[in-house]
């Protein structure tokens, strides 16, 4: 078993007034790098530290090797060839070189892109920046469960439909849509089919072929690898040409320019190698976590909706919603457990999830979800003291709360006549 | 064999101790940096703090300072924001991810020192009012030749143009002062200054206007989506410090260098070194060795144990004379036997004596050879 990484340590402070490290719960916005990783990573910083686009001296080659195994590494996760590799800085690199490039390479053919409003953001940008150079964009709806619904993604692909791109699994709520038949889709459309992996990756079993994946973006950070790093996966046969967003010196194949951060591909490597390794096991163990937090927190508290299909979905992965709570004051009552209330590149916003309005959430429950990500480093006490300060929040601001009150004595909120101030 | 002797400091720099110590210490940590919590918190406050770092080595604002993948992503996105709906005039000694950012650039001339031909940039400006982008690096990478962009900026300027400068190379090896000098948006890159692959920034004046290239989460004030690369943005603020602190011994460099030069010139009188003059990185040396192709030196250094390399690492491996000495008028002769020899952070004197005597072997095994290598054909350009 790994040695613990400091992040995850609850440390034992009793009796003294220092400030207790947070029990990190937020494994979809990033992970604590696997010290497997680093201590594979730490060689190309030190003395293995060439470029590895220079082709004329050993510490090139020695980088070069290096970039080369995990290319193998990370294409072995998924079913693919080393040379479908691109590596890039990132997925919201991966999704805006994917969507946009693919785009723009077919253009005078094709000018249509199916996607969710539940994609990332990153991918809804890129969408939308297309649509201002001209392309035509559906964002279809899912389903209440978070799923797509199939037979509506079959009616708006038209002749004119370049590429769906529609996520494996979300980052808010975790749910996994179902690749293999989106695929077949695609590809007896002729339609490329990219799917956001950054959460997905790693985590369950992804493959190229039999889910006939023509595009796949990949995340370093996500699955215990670094981040500034991630990959690409373009098809070869059928191949999928792109228009590079970067350009430059001709790197990967003239996909992507730039250098290659050697000890960032040999982290992305490992970081593939010890999850192709490990998903069982893993997943077997962040299940059984998911369900002791689960039944701990809804054996105790009424009133608490899980967002999200809950088969369908990334065994790391809960999003609940807590009827008659205030967000806000819920944030502030489990200070000491870092969760997050979305997504973590727009948590700092008030905005209620654009994610689970698209699932058909109310905004009063919008507001009091909490996305709670369990990871490889999570422990059993862990999860029980997360779900004893939730209860014991939850549980103080209802007995605040007035709506909570009338709710107890059977008044329906929602019939209530407020009166005007 | 020795100890294997690194001189090409311009391809990637050797992690100076400091920024391994810095970054092992953020690989071990974990957090989001858009993410409210106290994990996020504290990754926030050490991107801030490197920022700084950097902005300082550059003479600019931390809040100019955007993160980047690196150079290459850093000179895309100038001249994707600050070229938008502009002409593009570059140099002709330009780094590919210059060159190559948008089709249908202009090229502007160097001369034989591989400084930018002013009177056609101003002529370029003159003939054509529409509002223009001048591009031109401030150090190259293959020659180590610096630019006047002190002339450049005023003489942009006076036509309504704006100025990119991609300093990738420069950066750590001379004093830059990015306000002073008003360039509009400036490049750089860690892993050339003794910081990680994988980072870069560039340097946004405040009137220039947001157009970003990766769209999404809206991460570096929306000009950069992307989680925030920390260890890497760490390394690079430590870096940009010791760069900043350590200039005097870069700076000591030139005196090494001019010995080797020297030293190669006495040995082997018909050596040409390119862009010679005051102008010059005090790291960099690019030497030609007529007659004898660049890659066939290159390969027996290697085998002595020497890592130099012949032009720019990302063209190298390709069988391609460098534009850069094309673009300086050089011969392809000479162009293609030209290698570059960049000195950094950890050369020791030693280091080039051991260069010095295994260039000394290598030219004596060659010419020694009779006049075979005189007649190794050399590639058309």
């Amino acid at each position: 078993m790994a040695t613990v990484p400091q992040a995850t340590v609850v440390k034992k402070t009793s009796g003294s007034n220092l400030p207790k490290r947070p029990v990190y719960l937020d494994y979809q916005a990033t992970t604590p790098t696997d010290p497997r990783v680093v201590e594979a990573m730490m060689p190309y910083f030190v003395e293995k530290f060439g470029n590895p686009h220079s082709r004329n001296h050993e510490h090139g080659w020695e980088a070069e090797e290096a970039v080369e195994k995990a290319r193998k590494q990370v294409a072995e996760l998924i079913g693919a060839d080393e040379r479908e590799i691109v590596f890039t800085s990132g997925a919201t690199e991966s999704n805006n070189l994917a969507i946009a490039g693919v785009a723009r390479f077919y253009k005078d053919r094709k000018d249509h892109i199916v996607t969710l409003q539940t994609e990332h953001k990153c991918v809804l940008d890129t969408c939308r920046h297309l649509e201002m150079e001209g392309f035509k964009v559906t964002y279809l709806p899912v389903k209440k469960d978070g799923l797509v619904d199939l037979d509506v993604l079959r009616n708006v692909i038209t002749d004119k439909t370049v590429l769906v791109s529609v996520m494996a699994a979300n980052n808010e709520i975790g749910v996994i849509q179902p690749l293999k038949e989106i695929g077949e889709l695609c590809r007896a459309r002729g339609v490329f089919f990219h799917t956001d992996c950054a959460q997905a990756f790693g985590k369950i079993p992804l493959d190229v072929e039999a889910m006939k994946i023509d595009l796949m973006s990949i995340s370093g950070h996500k699955i215990y690898g670094p981040k500034g790093i991630g990959a690409l996966f373009v098809r070869r046969k059928p191949r999928v040409r792109l228009v590079p967003l970067i350009h430059g010196g001709g790197q990967e194949r003239g996909f992507r320019s730039g250098t290659l951060p050697t000890p960032l591909c040999v982290g992305l490597g490992a970081a593939a190698e010890i999850a192709r390794r490990e998903m069982a096991d893993e997943t077997a163990k962040l299940l059984k976590l998911r369900d002791r937090f689960y039944k701990s927190v809804t054996s105790r508290l009424p009133e608490v909706y899980l967002n999200g299909d809950m088969e369908h979905r990334l065994p790391g992965n809960l999003n609940l919603s807590f009827a008659y709570v205030e967000g806000e004051g819920l944030m502030m009552g489990i200070k000491d457990l870092s969760v997050s209330s979305g997504s973590a590149c727009t948590s700092a916003s008030l905005e209620p999830s654009y994610v689970l309005r698209a699932l058909g959430v109310t905004e009063d429950l919008a507001h009091t979800s909490l996305r709670i990500g369990f990871g490889r480093f999570t422990t059993e006490s862990e999860v029980d003291y997360a779900a004893d300060r939730i209860v014991e929040a939850v549980t103080k601001l209802r007995q605040m709360s007035p709506l909570w009150e009338m709710a107890q004595e059977g008044i329906d909120i929602t019939k209530i006549q407020w009166a005007a101030h | 064999m020795t100890r294997p002797v690194y001189l090409d400091y311009n391809a990637t720099a050797p992690l100076k101790p400091a920024v391994i110590d810095a970054m092992t210490a953020a690989l071990s940590e974990c957090g989001n940096a858009s993410s409210v919590h106290r994990f996020g918190r504290l990754v926030r406050r050490a991107i801030e703090a490197a920022r700084d770092e950097v902005a300082a080595l550059v003479g600019a604002e931390a809040r100019q300072v955007i993160f980047t993948s690196g150079g290459t992503e850093a000179n895309n996105l100038a001249i994707r924001a600050a070229g938008a709906g502009r002409r593009i005039l570059v140099s002709a000694v330009e780094h590919d991810s210059v060159l190559r950012a948008v089709p249908g650039a202009e090229i502007i001339p160097v001369d034989a020192r591989g400084e930018v031909d002013l009177a056609v940039l101003q002529a370029k400006l003159e003939d054509d009012r529409r509002p223009a982008l001048v591009c031109v690096m401030l150090a190259n990478n293959e020659t180590g030749a610096t630019q006047p962009l002190a002339l450049v900026t005023h003489l942009a300027h006076a036509h309504g143009a704006l100025v990119h400068c991609d300093a990738v190379q420069a950066a750590g090896k001379m004093a830059i002062d990015a306000t002073r000098l008003e360039i509009d948006t400036l490049a750089l890159s860690a892993h050339k200054l003794g910081g990680p692959q994988g980072i870069g920034a560039l340097i946004v004046r405040d009137h220039i206007e947001l157009h970003p290239m990766l769209l999404g989460g809206g991460q570096e004030r929306g000009w950069r989506a992307g989680t925030e690369n920390v260890p890497a943005i760490r390394g690079f603020g430590v870096a940009a410090r010791l760069a900043r602190e350590e200039l005097p011994a870069m700076q000591a460099l030139g005196a090494l260098r001019d010995v080797m030069e020297q030293r190669l010139r006495r040995l082997t009188p018909d050596v040409v070194v390119l862009a010679p003059g005051a102008g010059r990185l005090p790291n960099t040396s690019c030497v030609a060795l007529p007659g004898v192709l660049a890659e066939t030196q290159v390969m027996a250094l290697d085998l002595a144990g020497i890592a130099v390399s012949a032009g720019a690492a990302c063209s190298s491996g390709k069988v391609r004379s460098s534009h850069v000495l094309r673009a300086m008028g050089n011969s392809p002769d000479i162009a293609g036997s030209a290698i570059r020899i960049s000195l950094g952070w950890r050369t020791a004197p030693e280091d080039i004596e051991h260069f010095v005597d295994a260039w000394t072997t290598m030219v004596a095994r060659i010419r020694g050879n009779q006049h075979a290598a005189r007649v190794i054909p050399v590639p058309a350009a």
